[in-house]
């Protein structure tokens, strides 16, 4: 299907959610993603594939790209495409890493690294339109604060009492008198954050591959049914 | 009839690779990592390799066994459905043909089963005739678990997530029964060169 840009926002210096509209969207679940393929006018196509952002009930779809410096085309996303530029959509995709707040008052435990984080505030915008019963905890890891995509929304949303939790890392360093974490995610941080394996969480962690593997070998460590630890990687690795 | 983006240029691929890129494929040279969960680990010493199902005797083999098979060194190029591809990467591993020949096959497709649970589906024909490994060797150096070791199987010519990770075992069926992402929304059988990506395609 075509959609058509409508908006963009800049949530960090290299990072901005693109709003579309989509011709004949056939509604997506939080956590999902969709294919895009861009066509240049002499018939070059390049495709790529993004996590969807916004909720399913929210009227856009929302994609929030990262700009890969040698990247061919999320440069062109994040700053180039004007409002009314067209591209094809496919989608959504992926009916494993994806959540819905009405099936379940197990609690939510989402792991995200830099723009890991954008499925999994498709789950938590997802739970606060439905007012979901299941508690909720974040633990997002980023450079430094400017990094923290959908910073302030996150602050208000955790400021609601409606049981959700955030948790922050600042791997570079945080704020001065910032008294959260300051380190890489790692296997004492994420026993402090999750619940304890009996609770059955549900788990989802998203990320760089280096990130997906730490948080995934730790929270099996901690004795979390692996089966239940759903993982979506991204970013290209060496074998070095 | 895909709509023209207005102010894409893109990068155009060099003459060289362009008929080895599937359509929709571009060209990675680091090695991405997919699954859908934690990276299982398995000891050597735990290790074994089934062939099971709809076969005549079912079979086990041990690590030591299963290296004592003979293996080949092959280069392939690989094309994952997030859209990258791998030129000329080399693989050690057994030829899923020297282990089917050590049974009587009586169904007609396979399920491949793997640590984590994990599974995919492939007809008999897409793993015979010298077009699947079990694979335990990349690059001259022991598969990496997080790409799948200690061995993964190697379908090259599907997409893939076909060479299932951490496999242990190939149970042969009668039927053709959906595997892991195949029940996920991903197409049955996964030809990169038809773009067969999604379920429906």
């Amino acid at each position: 299907m075509t959609a058509a840009l409508r908006g963009r926002r800049h949530e960090t210096p290299t990072a901005a959610t693109l709003v579309f509209e989509v011709g004949a969207w056939p509604g997506h679940r939080a956590g999902q993603h969709v294919d895009l393929r861009l066509t240049a006018e002499d018939g070059y196509q390049a495709e790529r594939s993004y996590s969807i952002a916004s909720a399913p009930e929210q009227e856009a779809l929302e994609l929030t790209v990262e700009r890969l410096e040698d990247g061919e085309v999320s440069p062109y996303l994040v700053d180039s495409m004007r409002y009314g530029d067209e591209l094809e959509l496919r989608g959504p995709i992926g009916d494993w890493f994806a959540w819905d707040a009405g099936g379940t008052s197990r609690p939510l435990l989402l792991v995200g690294g830099g723009s890991g984080v954008v499925p999994l505030m498709a789950m938590l915008r997802h739970r606060a339109a439905q007012r979901g019963r299941a508690p909720a905890r974040l633990l997002v890891s980023a450079r430094t604060r400017g990094d923290l995509i959908y910073a302030e929304e996150l602050r208000s949303l955790a400021a609601a009492p409606d049981g959700f939790e955030l948790f922050v890392t600042f791997t570079r360093g945080g704020p001065s008198g910032w008294p959260g974490y300051t380190r890489r995610i790692d296997r004492e941080m994420l026993g402090e954050v999750s619940w304890p394996p009996p609770r059955e969480p549900d788990v989802f962690v998203c990320g760089p591959t280096a990130f997906v593997e730490t948080a995934a070998d730790a929270l099996v460590g901690l004795g979390h049914d692996p089966g239940r630890v759903r993982t979506e990687r991204f970013g290209p690795t060496g074998f070095a | 009839m895909s709509p023209i983006t207005r102010g894409f240029f893109g990068r155009r691929r060099g003459p060289e690779h362009a008929d080895r890129l599937p359509p929709g494929q571009y060209l990675e040279r680091g090695f991405p990592v997919l699954s859908a969960g934690p990276t299982p680990r398995t000891p050597l010493e735990a290790w074994t390799f089934r062939l099971t199902g709809a076969v005549e005797p079912e079979r086990t083999w041990s690590w030591e066994e299963f290296r004592a098979l003979p293996s080949e060194t092959v280069t392939k190029d690989i094309h994952c459905v997030t859209k990258w591809s791998k030129l000329d990467t080399v693989w050690e591993g057994v030829s899923v043909d020297a282990l089917l020949d050590a049974v009587d096959v009586r169904g007609g497709y396979v399920s491949a089963f793997c640590d984590g649970g994990y599974t995919t589906n492939l007809p008999i024909a897409d793993v015979s005739g010298g077009k699947a490994w079990v694979a335990f060797g990349y690059g001259g150096e022991p598969l990496a678990p997080e790409h799948g070791g200690p061995a993964r199987l190697l379908v090259p010519h599907l997409y893939f997530w076909k060479s299932a990770k951490w496999v242990r075992g190939l149970r042969v069926t009668a039927r053709d029964e959906p595997g892991f992402w195949e029940r996920n929304g991903y197409h049955d059988r996964g030809d990169p060169w038809r773009e067969e990506r999604y379920r429906g395609d």
